[in-house]
């Protein structure tokens, strides 16, 4: 295979996140830790440059490295919101790292490296980039979950999720090879055109691929975190760091979405009839489980990890469609899911103080009286998640639902709406404990010093309303980018 | 042709309640002058509606329309017909009342409160004026959050509970509502209303359509048996709470039934007309007696705004029955009108009920009907004005609550003596809770040393009651532009009737 000098330039973007993270690498390592604002204002920097790189990309070449790394339309958008989401991880995230101590570049250099094994794995075009761009991406995170290293919260979740991850990505691999056996190929344009049950496809390795295919589908449930692979999600949003748990909440969960459509449909579309009952069995469960279960749950973290198990269950109704309008559904909602989410953590770091998590839904209580308007946000956040109209979160469920009865699979679109009134029960409980309840501590909200965060906030919590009003150039970025009017 | 009308009344109290939202919670006095002065702009705002309405034509108009959400063929499509406009005309008109009547009974956290009230005034506008269905649901839910915030900050105790169940309510019936337009949108390609309208549906698809909208309707209206959520509600919101949602979101299911169920779903409507009618006499006479039992005066006429707005749906179904299978044009449009006025008439006098409770409320702090007694002793004006408005609830003539009742159950006789028979039962039933709730609280010796200290209406309250029994008098007396304003409209509609559109 020929090397081609112009696949560098495809790569810029990359590139240059990867050239800036070396660079910030090694300039930390010389900085005093009361220095660690430059680190923090240069990775802003570089993750802003290469949102700008992406946008600016005019490069028509469709593959680069031998069809390894695809570029087109929906990596760009999918990497400008993953990149968008990290910028926004670092606005949120310094001033609760520096109240714990826990301010240091570890934090920024590990986010950095998940968010290029992120953009990686969004691009993927053969088997080899996603497990590549996977490891990046979940190996970083792994350490960004136990860099509160003094937490036995912490530590414990760490290690549950390496365990868990680790496995997942094991059943992913073995489901690799078997692809690779059935197919002989390691790229996913190839395994398209092999693997299909149709005669002149691989006819004679059907078993072999239908095991592939369900490994595949395991290893993704567990990185989507979709019930029954959802037990680390729970603990891991509890243990992590709440700054983290924001960096896993939403960067993760629009990098999943990518990694779902470059196997299933990039890899697999010939199986279609085959992983959309299976995606469909999956999203049933969580949307049960993830709502049910969350009734329960008096710790806000928790309620959120509960609340994304049956969130990304919507997401699933979306890519069980099979057609690029399912496809943009999806991808839509996800990354709706993570502005939404990165408010709803954001509400929790706000409130955070050093000593003081913020992280138990009575801690909440009295918001409005304290301060109105965060606690305006966080309404915001909570009926965005529930699908109330005119929000953000409605619109993305109205095209995952749309996506479900399109595809003829009616009940589950009945399920999942079902589950959502369960669902508005306990979203409403977080805005009854703010608006309704006398607060323990009647006392002004002291709010952090960080202006940057408190603004980024602000503008983040008022796009769920301004977007829920004017989501029509998102989706038809979204359409775009799968080719649709 | 874009008229940006519509959109200035539905956006200006909004926005203004933004506005509000904004002075703060310590300048309670700027709020109110600001709030009163954007809910009177909306009420001259909506003035040109009326007078500007070529009521002869009974079609749409002030029609605006602009792409919303090009990608998937959503419109900002905007405009009214002689029953939106009579509806919107109501709410501006009782949204200034209610903030005028909430001047002295609110101190805590004015501007959030009279906040929710604008934008909750614009949300309604937006959904009798919406013409794009997307555009509707979006109104429709959207409704929901500052009636939660309104019944949950500001309500009675047990109002937590009242403003999850109100929520939840809601949200559950209307969300199957959202898979029947998805379902639609499949096959139309197309939000518009008028579009949905046109497409030929199967039966079994029209049974199955009618079904998710009853369930997003009746849960409005709110028909027996899914009312339940409603004397809750109504007990725990605050005065101004009690008067929107009895005066103008129980509006909003009836209002559904004539622009979803009606036009889309025609023949299921047909076939299953009888279940709503048997819903709707159960809710006249069952929710009648419950209402006699009550000791509560706030839970009373909550059933009773049950029982009567099972005259609205009566009345659709009825005319729709007449239509389908006697041809009788002229009876069908009887009910239907009769439902319409019945519509606008009980927003008038349920929401003058609940007024006149929130007044005596703010100065006894209690809803008991047993802690009153010889009211009319200490605030006679009071006294007057509340038997006027019982006098419209029993439905006496020359009130508003006769025109409305006595058409739908003239219609009804033609279609059936026994219905009708059973609907003007509870004439009596209306009767006989109303008066004795005005025996027990007005008239009598005065029961207690509270009663005895009570001091008569001032004169805020004097205005908003006096508003309310003007257009009641009114309306009973000379409903001719009332009935004029939606006479095509409602004929149109009745013609609409005609068309199957099973395939």
């Amino acid at each position: 295979m020929p090397f081609n000098i112009h696949d560098i330039a495809v790569l810029l973007p990359e590139n240059f996140l990867l050239g800036a993270t070396c660079a910030i690498l090694l300039i930390d390592l010389f900085l005093k830790p009361s220095q660690r604002a430059v680190t923090h204002w240069l990775s802003l920097a570089s993750v802003v440059v290469t949102i700008v790189l992406i946008l600016l990309d005019t490069d028509a070449a469709p593959t680069a490295f031998n069809g390894m790394f695809i570029h087109d339309g929906i990596a760009a958008v999918l990497k400008v919101f993953i990149l968008a989401t990290t910028a926004t991880v670092f606005v949120y995230a310094r001033g609760y790292l520096q109240d714990r101590g826990l301010h240091v570049g570890e934090f920024y250099l590990l986010t950095l490296f998940a968010t290029l094994g992120a953009m990686l794995l969004v691009a993927a075009g053969s088997l080899v980039t996603v497990y590549l761009g996977l490891e990046l991406l979940t190996l970083s995170t792994y350490a960004l979950v136990a860099i509160n290293r003094d937490s036995a919260l912490s530590s414990e979740a760490a290690m549950k999720y390496f365990v868990l991850g680790a496995l997942a990505s094991g059943m992913l691999l073995y489901g690799m090879s078997m692809i690779y056996g059935a197919t002989g190929t390691l790229d996913l344009k190839q395994i398209q055109a092999a693997a299909t049950f149709a005669s002149g496809g691989a006819e004679n390795h059907q078993a072999l691929l239908a095991f592939g295919l369900v490994f595949l589908v395991v290893g993704i449930g567990f990185k989507f975190g979709v019930a029954p692979f959802h037990m680390w999600i729970p603990d891991v949003y509890q243990g992590a760091p709440t700054a983290v748990t924001l960096f896993i909440g939403s960067t993760l969960k629009i990098a999943a979405f990518g990694m779902a459509y470059r196997l299933l449909e990039g890899g697999l579309a010939g199986m279609l009839s085959h992983w959309r009952e299976m995606l469909a069995v999956l999203a049933v469960a969580s949307l049960a489980i993830g709502n049910i279960v969350a009734i329960a749950q008096t710790n806000l973290k928790r309620l959120l990890a509960y609340s994304t198990i049956a969130q990304m269950g919507f997401l699933l109704m979306g890519l069980l469609n099979g057609t690029p309008s399912g496809y943009a559904a999806a991808m839509f909602y996800a990354i709706a899911y993570a502005i939404t989410a990165t408010v709803a953590f954001g509400g929790i770091l706000l409130l955070a103080r050093s000593g003081f998590e913020a992280e138990e839904i009575e801690d909440f209580k009295g918001l409005n009286r304290r301060n109105p308007w965060y606690a305006f946000i966080m309404l915001l956040a909570m009926a965005s998640l529930a699908g109330v109209p005119p929000l953000f979160g409605f619109f993305a469920k109205l095209l995952v639902l749309k996506a479900a009865i399109d595809a003829g699979m009616l009940w589950v679109a009945i399920v999942a709406i079902i589950s959502s009134i369960i669902g508005a029960f306990y979203y409403l409980r977080v805005v009854k404990v703010m608006y309704f309840d006398a607060p323990n501590d009647t006392s002004e909200l002291m709010l952090p010093k960080d202006l940057p965060f408190r603004w980024l906030l602000s503008v983040n919590g008022a796009a769920l309303l301004v977007l829920g009003l004017f989501w029509g150039p998102l989706i038809a970025w979204c359409y775009r980018a799968f080719g649709l009017s | 042709m874009n008229s940006w009308l519509l959109s200035l009344v539905i956006w200006l109290p909004i926005v203004g309640g933004a506005i509000v939202s904004l002075v703060g919670n310590a300048r309670a006095d700027t709020a109110r002058w600001l709030s009163l002065a954007i809910a009177i702009a909306t009420l001259i705002a909506s003035v040109p509606l009326l007078t500007g309405y070529d009521a002869s034509a009974g079609t749409m108009q002030f029609l605006e329309s602009h792409v919303w959400i090009g990608a998937i063929a959503a419109n900002y499509h905007l405009g009214v017909d002689g029953i939106s406009i009579a509806l919107i005309a109501l709410t501006t008109f009782t949204t200034v009342l209610v903030i005028i009547g909430a001047w002295d009974s609110v101190h805590e956290r004015v501007n959030q409160y009279l906040a929710a009230f604008l934008i909750l005034e614009g949300l309604m506008i937006g959904v009798f004026a919406a013409l794009d269905a997307l555009l509707f649901y979006v109104f429709f839910e959207g409704m929901l959050i500052p009636m939660f915030i309104i019944i949950g900050i500001w309500g009675g105790p047990r109002r937590v509970y009242a403003t999850l169940k109100f929520f939840l309510y809601t949200f559950f019936g209307s969300i199957f509502m959202l898979i029947a337009l998805i379902y639609l949108f499949m096959h139309t390609h197309s939000w518009e209303l008028a579009d949905m309208a046109k497409l030929p549906l199967s039966a079994t698809v029209q049974a199955w359509l009618f079904f998710a909208f009853l369930a997003g309707f009746a849960i409005k209206v709110p028909m027996w048996p899914v009312h339940t959520w409603l004397p809750d509600a109504h007990v725990e919101a605050p005065t101004g709470g009690s008067v929107i949602l009895a005066a103008i979101m129980l509006k909003i299911g009836g209002y559904g039934f004539i622009r979803f169920s009606l036009p889309i779903t025609p023949d299921a409507s047909q076939e299953y007309a009888w279940v709503v009618v048997a819903m709707s006499l159960i809710a006249v006479i069952y929710i009648g007696f419950v209402a006699l039992v009550q000791e509560d005066m706030k839970k009373l006429i909550a059933y009773s705004s049950v029982s009567h707005m099972g005259f609205v749906t009566l009345g659709v179904f009825i005319s729709l029955a007449l239509v389908r299978n006697g041809g009788n044009n002229e009876a069908a449009y009887l009910g239907m009108s009769g439902a319409m006025v019945q519509m606008i008439s009980h927003g008038f006098i349920s929401g003058a009920m609940f007024a006149s409770v929130g007044v005596i409320y703010d100065r006894m702090h209690t809803r008991m009907i047993r802690d009153y007694g010889g009211v009319a002793n200490t605030m006679p004006w009071f006294a007057a004005l509340w038997v006027l408005f019982s006098m419209a609830n029993c439905g006496l003539p020359g009130t508003s609550g006769f025109v409305g009742e006595f058409m739908v159950i003239l219609a009804s006789f033609q279609m059936n003596p026994w219905v009708s028979a059973a609907a003007a039962f509870t004439l009596i039933l209306g009767a006989a809770y109303t008066l004795w709730l005005v025996k027990r609280v007005i008239f009598g010796a005065v029961a207690n040393d509270h009663v005895a200290h009570l001091k008569d209406i001032n004169s805020r309250e004097a205005l908003m009651l006096g508003a309310f029994a003007a257009a009641v008098l009114l309306f009973g007396i000379w409903p001719a532009p009332l009935t004029h304003l939606m006479d095509a409209s409602i004929r149109h509609i009745v013609d609409q009737l005609l068309v199957v559109k099973a395939v």
